[in-house]
């Protein structure tokens, strides 16, 4: 039994004074509703989860208490992913025909403060100033570069991209383009990545009403089709958020791990790819992950920037709504804003940041702590 | 003469030379890991013992830290932007910490580098605690 994507909702991403996170996640759900044309009384299931935003299983208070089963989903960065492999095994298997997943968060400003004893380290990490994400990436971002010859000047670029790409999406929190010279004067938040190649903490919410295949036409002319969704934690030897201590050998990445499992579960290959959205919590991972994940090789990301390759126009879109450093990051809702935008691609639906030629494959990948990776690839 | 601890005694032990870093190494297949853990994260063993950490390591990455943590962070009251990277002992692990230099164009990776330990903050009574960092090696 196949599963298809027939309704979509987002509520914009951004800072909304006096909108509680949940009241972004039901309003994602109502309009994901309308977009399949269905009502909240026909929705068999739901799954889903926010960070630090409530129980997304109380949305049924303003939703409708249908008794319908609501499953949370508490898994950082791959809340959407992993809520998306749960309905779609519910409807895969056969128990379900119709569900959504949703996911929605409202952040505080600044960058996350995670508590290490949620992650056994001890408090001592935090203490001493090493508990930052930010810390991360740019050590990511710095090894990365010198390890595949990458100047620092391609960082900025993708910045730019990412504030372009989000002035065409009104769903997006920044939407004012930015240039080269603007991001790289921003303030030096961890060396080489600055304020503006950075993502924010945010707001917003997505939902995703899935059916089975066969029967998507009741709900849409334009079914696009869950070929796989796969996620992965870390190997030993990998390189990731929030670790005291590294190996000396090195592994592949989750993120290289559920890529690989994403495309051989889908029967595509990442040449076959139209368009992309890949984590990009900075500058530095879009660049990593586009390797990590397949669709180019590592090393070749500066000539793809300096090509306009990975801008919507090129041969392969990356980050087409801006990513998550145009719309933040709520991250209950981050992953499952990238497949709304492959959905809206794949429908031919993307207004001004439509990608041209009629893309018929479309790739997503998430990142984050404490090192977990979700993809999934989807087809018209 | 000011009272001075460590930041958590059971990131350190007290070598000839001083407090030196420990961590645990896998019994069967002599995997290190940093801090000290009861179960070996490659083979799943729960067969680790005490394992002193070189003192010197290469610098692996880098960064610097710009801008105040929040909390828990427990620095001094007056912000001052920190090097942070990974540094590699050999035969050992690569151990994450604060780096006394603070100036990017004045690290490389690769760079030859040191234990210390260095004042973080102090205690309510007065007591300078201490962490472990890692210098340029002269
Ligand atoms: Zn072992």
């Amino acid at each position: 039994m196949d599963v298809a994507i027939v309704g979509i909702g987002i509520h914009p991403f951004g800072r909304h004074e006096g909108v509680s996170g949940r009241q972004q996640g039901a309003y994602a759900v109502r309009e994901a509703l309308k977009d399949a044309g269905v009502s909240w009384a026909d929705i068999q299931f739901a799954v889903g989860g926010s960070h630090s935003a409530g129980d997304a299983d109380s949305l049924v208070s303003d939703l409708g208490l249908t008794a319908l089963p609501f499953v949370n989903v508490y898994n950082g960065c791959a809340t959407g992913g992993s809520s998306l492999i749960m309905a779609d095994t519910l409807i895969r298997s056969g128990a379900h025909d119709l569900g959504i997943v949703v996911g929605f968060d409202k952040h505080p400003r600044g960058a996350f403060d995670t508590d290490p004893a949620t992650l056994g380290i001890g408090s001592w990490y935090g203490e001493t100033g090493l508990m930052l994400t930010t810390q991360f990436f740019a050590l990511k971002a710095q090894r990365y570069l010198h390890d595949h010859g990458i100047s620092r000047s391609a960082l900025a670029k993708v910045a730019v991209k990412a504030y372009y790409n989000g002035s065409l999406n009104p769903n997006a929190w920044r939407r004012l383009p930015l240039g080269e010279e603007e991001v790289n004067a921003s303030v030096m938040l961890s060396h080489p990545l600055t304020q503006y190649m950075f993502c924010s903490p945010g707001e917003g919410g997505v939902a995703l009403v899935l059916c089975r295949a066969d029967r998507a036409r009741k709900y849409t002319d334009k079914p696009v089709y869950l070929r796989s969704a796969e996620l992965r934690s870390r190997l030993f030897g990998s390189f990731e958020v929030f670790s005291p201590w590294l190996a000396v050998e090195r592994a592949e990445s989750p993120s290289e791990q559920a890529s690989r499992a994403a495309f051989e579960a889908a029967g595509i290959g990442p040449a076959e790819v139209d368009l992309a959205q890949v984590q990009d919590t900075d500058c530095g991972t879009e660049i990593s992950h586009l390797a990590e994940c397949g669709l180019c090789k590592h090393g070749e990301q500066e000539e793809l920037l300096r090509t306009g390759a990975t801008s919507i126009g090129g041969s392969l879109p990356v980050n087409t709504d801006g990513g998550c450093i145009a719309n933040g990051e709520p991250i209950g809702a981050s992953g499952l804003r990238q497949i709304h935008e492959n959905v809206s691609q794949l429908r031919g639906a993307a207004g001004a940041r439509q990608v041209p030629g009629e893309p018929k494959v479309a790739f997503s990948h998430v990142y984050g702590a404490p090192g977990v990776s979700a993809c999934t690839v989807i087809t018209t | 003469m000011t009272k001075s601890r460590l930041i958590d005694d059971g990131l350190f032990i007290q070598a000839d030379d001083g407090p030196r870093l420990v961590g645990s190494s896998c019994r069967s297949c002599g995997t290190t890991t940093f801090p000290r853990q009861e179960s070996c994260p490659k083979c799943t063993r729960v067969d680790m013992a005490d394992s002193i950490l070189p003192r010197r390591g290469t610098l692996w990455s880098f960064t610097v830290q710009g801008f105040r943590p929040k909390p828990p962070y427990a620095g001094p009251a007056e912000f001052v932007p920190y090097g942070v990277g990974y540094v590699e002992l050999p035969g050992a692990v690569l151990v994450e910490a604060v780096l006394t230099e603070n100036d990017p164009e004045r690290l490389h990776i690769g760079d030859e580098m040191e234990l210390v330990l260095r004042p973080l903050r102090r205690d309510p009574d007065g007591t300078e605690v201490l962490t472990f960092a890692f210098a340029p090696a002269r």
